[in-house]
Order: structure tokens, then sequence, then C-alpha cells
């Protein structure tokens, strides 16, 4: 009952929509009027480029190896078949599932936590963390390979996924922490301070009255964290040494790198890469976009 | 100001001291775990590098360890060619890069935040790449220049081109093929990031415009790209490091070849480190790279006047 009340007046959303109807004659031509073809053609033009690549490997994963036809007919799953058995992809994409979703949960909540803290309150080393989320920008992961590697070595968790896990989440953790701070700043105080009187504590009234309208946002920093836990490549290169550990770009490039490249079996090795994360993306596309215009840039 | 709100609240009831009873710790409480873990995994092996750029460290040769003062600075600043080199192909690689991305990536965004027929679709299919890993763009890409399989295969059946050119291999062409592969996943992240702000303009603003009569280049000019400054200045930057950091893409297209044509700093460094060991040279150049980036991106600040004249 309290919710409804509160989000009830929840701001609305900050964009307006334009009053209907046809514009005044006299009017010159709008942005939102541009001629079709100057939308279409450069649009199109630019869609064969992305587009094409995407076809060229999945004809090579599914037309029979040795052909040259520029369709894939007729089909077959054999290099399917062979990538997901033969060459560990079934072990591989656990790992990365793993991998991708473990970050995502820990870069959430620990960002969550410290981006409530940026956004809600003043304290003293708040400016100087602030300073070190944004240096930690420059630093390069790649470059820190060396020392990661002791540090991994001496807690013993070389080998094991937790260290991709724990690397991956650092690395995303102080964008992430920027970018929710500031979809937190978006949401009035005067909510949570409502909730209060109505008998909310601190947390409930987080949870019951925030929560939900950073729902867009969480939305875009995990689904951020999943794809770059997915697709990085050097952590898990470094730290994993068993082959049943990998994840699936070490996979690849452990097929790129073999003496004779079994061009069918690298296009579907790349399929299977490449599913999950064009998948998430496709459903998130649009929360990515509101996410970082709501918080980002500004914060 | 978020307490000074919470205790000019009116007189309280009991429970409401519970809700604000705990500030002063809380929010220390709430960094904590993101404080430990970048102390723990970022603060320290900086510390660790900086540490190491001042000993010769290499596992295989142990009884040449110890401390070396300068030496490694020493060597790569008048010694070391192949940092000069690695440099400059990374700060071209990073500029022209980057310069496209942008171009094309401002292009797109205005393009798609047109409204028209099919645009959800249109957008979540040019984004796609986006979320395509730098070792599965290699992968595409190899496919795509390479002689057997590669389109030049293709043209060169239409009698464009001649059988057997493989752009990858050719120091003349494997810049630019490798530019338009980074090009095909980088300019969707631009297009993203320009669009998110580009859907916080006001309407106003373009409707006053072209009451004034302000042509749709001069509403572009005055408005949109004034509008859109500090996201591309931060994303330019933020693109730029991560560029010049990134070694997926280029190790696993090229490996930095043919003939070290593509071998950027950040690729040397690891080329140092992990196949010959020399931990305590990576260590400096890595400084090194730390530091220019670092100066490069201050005085790119500072010259774009961040964040400054507006709001």
């Amino acid at each position: 009952m309290i919710t409804k009340e509160i989000t009830g007046t929840a701001p609305a959303p900050e964009r307006v929509a334009p009053a209907p109807g046809p514009r005044p004659r006299t009017a010159r031509r709008a942005w939102d009027e541009v001629p079709r073809w100057q939308i279409y053609l450069p649009l199109s033009v630019y869609l064969l480029f992305t587009l094409v690549p995407f076809y060229w490997i999945l004809l090579f994963s599914l037309r029979p190896a040795g052909s040259t036809s520029l369709v894939p007919w007729p089909i077959t799953f054999e290099h399917f078949e062979k990538v997901w058995t033969e060459r560990s992809f079934g072990i591989y994409f656990t790992n990365s599932v793993l991998v991708g979703v473990a970050t995502l949960v820990m870069t959430t909540l620990v960002a969550l936590a410290g981006g409530y803290a940026l956004a809600r309150f003043d304290f003293k080393v708040k400016r100087g963390f602030m300073l070190a989320l944004l240096c930690s920008q420059f630093v390069p992961g790649a470059l820190l390979l060396v020392p990661l590697f002791q540090i991994f070595a001496n807690l013993r968790m070389i080998n094991s996924l937790g260290s991709v896990i724990i690397a991956e989440t650092v690395f995303q953790l102080p964008l992430s922490m920027i970018l929710i701070s500031g979809f937190i700043k978006n949401v009035p105080y005067s909510l949570e301070e409502a909730a209060w009187v109505d008998g909310c504590n601190r947390f409930s009234a987080f949870r019951i009255v925030v929560l939900p309208l950073l729902r867009p946002g969480l939305i875009a920093v995990g689904s951020f964290a999943f794809v770059h836990a997915w697709n990085h490549f050097l952590f898990a290169l470094m730290f994993l040494s068993d082959q049943s550990k990998q994840t699936i770009p070490v996979g690849l490039n452990t097929l790129m790198s073999a003496d004779s490249v079994d061009l069918g079996a690298l296009a579907a090795g790349g399929i299977v890469a490449a599913v999950p994360v064009v998948i998430v993306f496709a459903f998130i596309q649009k929360w990515l976009i509101t996410g970082f215009s709501a918080g980002a840039v500004k914060g | 100001m978020a307490q000074a709100a919470a205790v000019a609240k009116p007189p309280a009831p009991p429970r409401r001291r519970r809700v604000s009873a705990t500030p002063r710790r809380l929010p220390y409480l709430l960094i904590a775990p993101a404080a430990l873990l970048m102390l723990g995994f970022i603060a320290y092996p900086v510390i660790s590098v900086f540490y190491y750029s001042l000993q010769n460290y290499n596992p295989t040769k142990p009884w040449r360890n110890g401390f070396a003062g300068f030496d490694n600075f020493v060597q790569i600043f008048t010694k070391d060619p192949q940092f000069w080199d690695t440099l400059i192909f990374s700060a071209k690689w990073v500029v022209v890069e980057v310069g496209l991305q942008l171009l094309f990536g401002l292009a797109l965004a205005l393009i798609v935040n047109q409204t028209f027929v099919g645009r959800g679709l249109g957008r979540a299919l040019v984004f796609s790449p986006w979320a395509v890993s730098g070792v599965l763009t290699s992968v595409i890409w190899v496919l795509l220049f390479n002689s057997q399989t590669g389109i030049s295969r293709y043209l060169a059946d239409l009698g464009i081109g001649a059988y057997g050119t493989s752009w990858l291999s050719d120091t003349s062409t494997v810049f630019p093929a490798a530019v338009v592969a980074d090009l095909w996943r980088g300019v969707p992240f631009f297009a993203i990031l320009i669009l998110a702000d580009l859907q916080s303009v006001s309407k106003d603003l373009y409707e006053a415009a072209e009451v004034d009569g302000a042509s749709r280049l001069k509403q572009f000019w005055h408005i949109t790209l004034p509008h859109l400054k500090d996201a591309i200045v931060l994303s330019t930057l933020l693109r730029a490091v991560w560029e010049f950091n990134n070694v997926d893409l280029l190790y696993t297209l090229t490996g930095g070849g043919p003939a070290g044509e593509t071998t950027t700093l950040p690729l040397y460094i690891a080329n140092t480190s992990v196949d010959a060991h020399n931990f305590g040279y990576a260590s400096a150049l890595t400084t090194v790279a730390f530091v220019i980036l670092l100066f490069c991106s201050i005085v790119y600040l500072r010259l774009s006047k961040f964040g400054g004249d507006d709001k």
C-alpha cells in the first residue's frame, strides 16, 4: 500500500512526448523530419558492414568443410558437434557462464552498496575515493598481470575460476559504481524519507522504494559486467592453466593458434561464443541506452 | 547534505531514530567491499609494479635479480628502439581508431536517433558487434581477410584484385585491415554512449531554432554538438585509454606482426613479461606507459575544458 503511494509520486519520465499532430507548415524541417533516404541509405550501408562479418562466420560454421559456396547449403552441424565435444566447448561454455554470472552478481551488489554511499552521504574520504575510482580507469588491467598472478598464487587461487571472477569484478567496479551512484542521485531523496516516516528502516526503504526505480540502470550495469567478463581473455588465459577450467575466448584462441587451423570448428566456436552475449544484448540494448543517459556521464 | 536532510526532518517518532542511527559508520561500511577489493587488486599491484620497475627480476635468471635503480628506465629511453617503435604505433593506433570511431559513432547515433520504421531492430542489429569480444572479432576478420577463405578470393573471382591476397600478412595492408576490424566493434560503443546523451537534448531547443529559421546544419552545430560535448570528451578519453590498453584484439588478430608492424606498447610489455619472463623490465615499461597515459589524459581534459563552461 505504502509502495503504491510512493511510486505514484515518482518523477515522470524525463522525456515528455512531443505534441502529436502535424507541425505548422511554416516550420522548417526538424531533425524528426529528415528525408527518409538520408536515414535508410547510410543505415543500410552500415548494416551491411555490421552483418557481413556475422554472415561470414555463420557460413563457415554451417557449410561442409572444403565447400566454397556463398550459401550454407547443405547445412551441416558437424562443426558444432566437434567443437562442443572434441574441443571441450561444452566445458568452456559452463565456465564462461559461471564467470559471467558471478561477475555480474558481485559487481552489481558491491557497486550498489558503494554507489548508494556515494550518492546519499557526505563522508570524509568521499572525494579521495571518487578520485581513486577515476584514476583506476587509467590502470591497464593487462599490464598488472604479473602482480595479480602473484597475488592469486599466494591466495592459492591460481587455476580456480574465483581468481578470474575477482579480477573481472574489480576492473568492472569503478565504472559500475560511478554509474549506479548517478542512477541513485536521480531518485529523489524525499521518496526515501517518506518511506521512513511510514515506518521503513533505511534498508527496507531502499528495497521497497529505490530499488524498483533503479531496475533499468542495474540491468545496464549488470549486463555490461556480464558481457565484459564473458568476452575478456587475458585473465582467464593467465590465471587458469587446466584445460577443464578455461573459458570460451581462451578456447577460441587455442583453435586459432593451432598448427593447422580447422576453419569450420573455429567458426562454430565463434558462434557459440557470440550467441549468448548477442541475445543478452538484443534484449538489453534499450535499457543500456536509457541506463547510460540516466546516470552516466554527469554523475 | 544528505545528513542535513535527515536531521532536518520534523520531530521524530521513536522508530525514526533507528533509521538515522548509524549514518556515521554506514557509508564506510557500504564502500568497504569495493574499497578493499580495489586496494587489494588494483592499488597493491600498481605499487608492486612500481617496485619491480626498480629491480632486475627474471625468474629464469635468478642470479641477476636484485635492486637495479633506474637502469631499466635508462635502457628504455636510450637503448631500446622497440620501445619507441611500439609507442609510436600505439599513438597512431589510438588516434586513428578513436578518431574514426568518434566520427562514425556520432553519425550512426544521429541516424538511429531519428524516428523511422524498424528503428528498434535497426538499433539492435547495428549495435550488436559491441557485445562481441576482441578474440571473436579476430576470428571473424581472420576468416574475412584470409586469402583462402576471405573476401579477396571471391573478389578475385569477379575480376577484382588478385588471388592469394592475405590482407593481414602484408605489411602494407595490415594496418588498415586491423583498423577496420576494430572499427566494426568500436563504433557501436561510441554510438550507444552518444545516443544516450542525444536523448536528453530538449526538443524545445530545436523547435525554437526552427522558428528562428536555423538550418539543420546550424541546429547540429549550435545545439546538438555543444550539448554532446561532455559526453564526447569523456567517451573519447575512456575509449582512447581502453584502445591503448587493450591487447585482446591485436594479440589474436595479428600477434603484433607481420614483422612487429602492429605491436603496441602494451603488447610489447605482455611479450616481455609473459614470454621473456623479464618482469623487472616489463614493470618499468608499464610504469612509463602509465605515466604517459596519465599525462596525456590530464592534458586532454585541460585542453577540452571538460565540464567547464556550462551547467
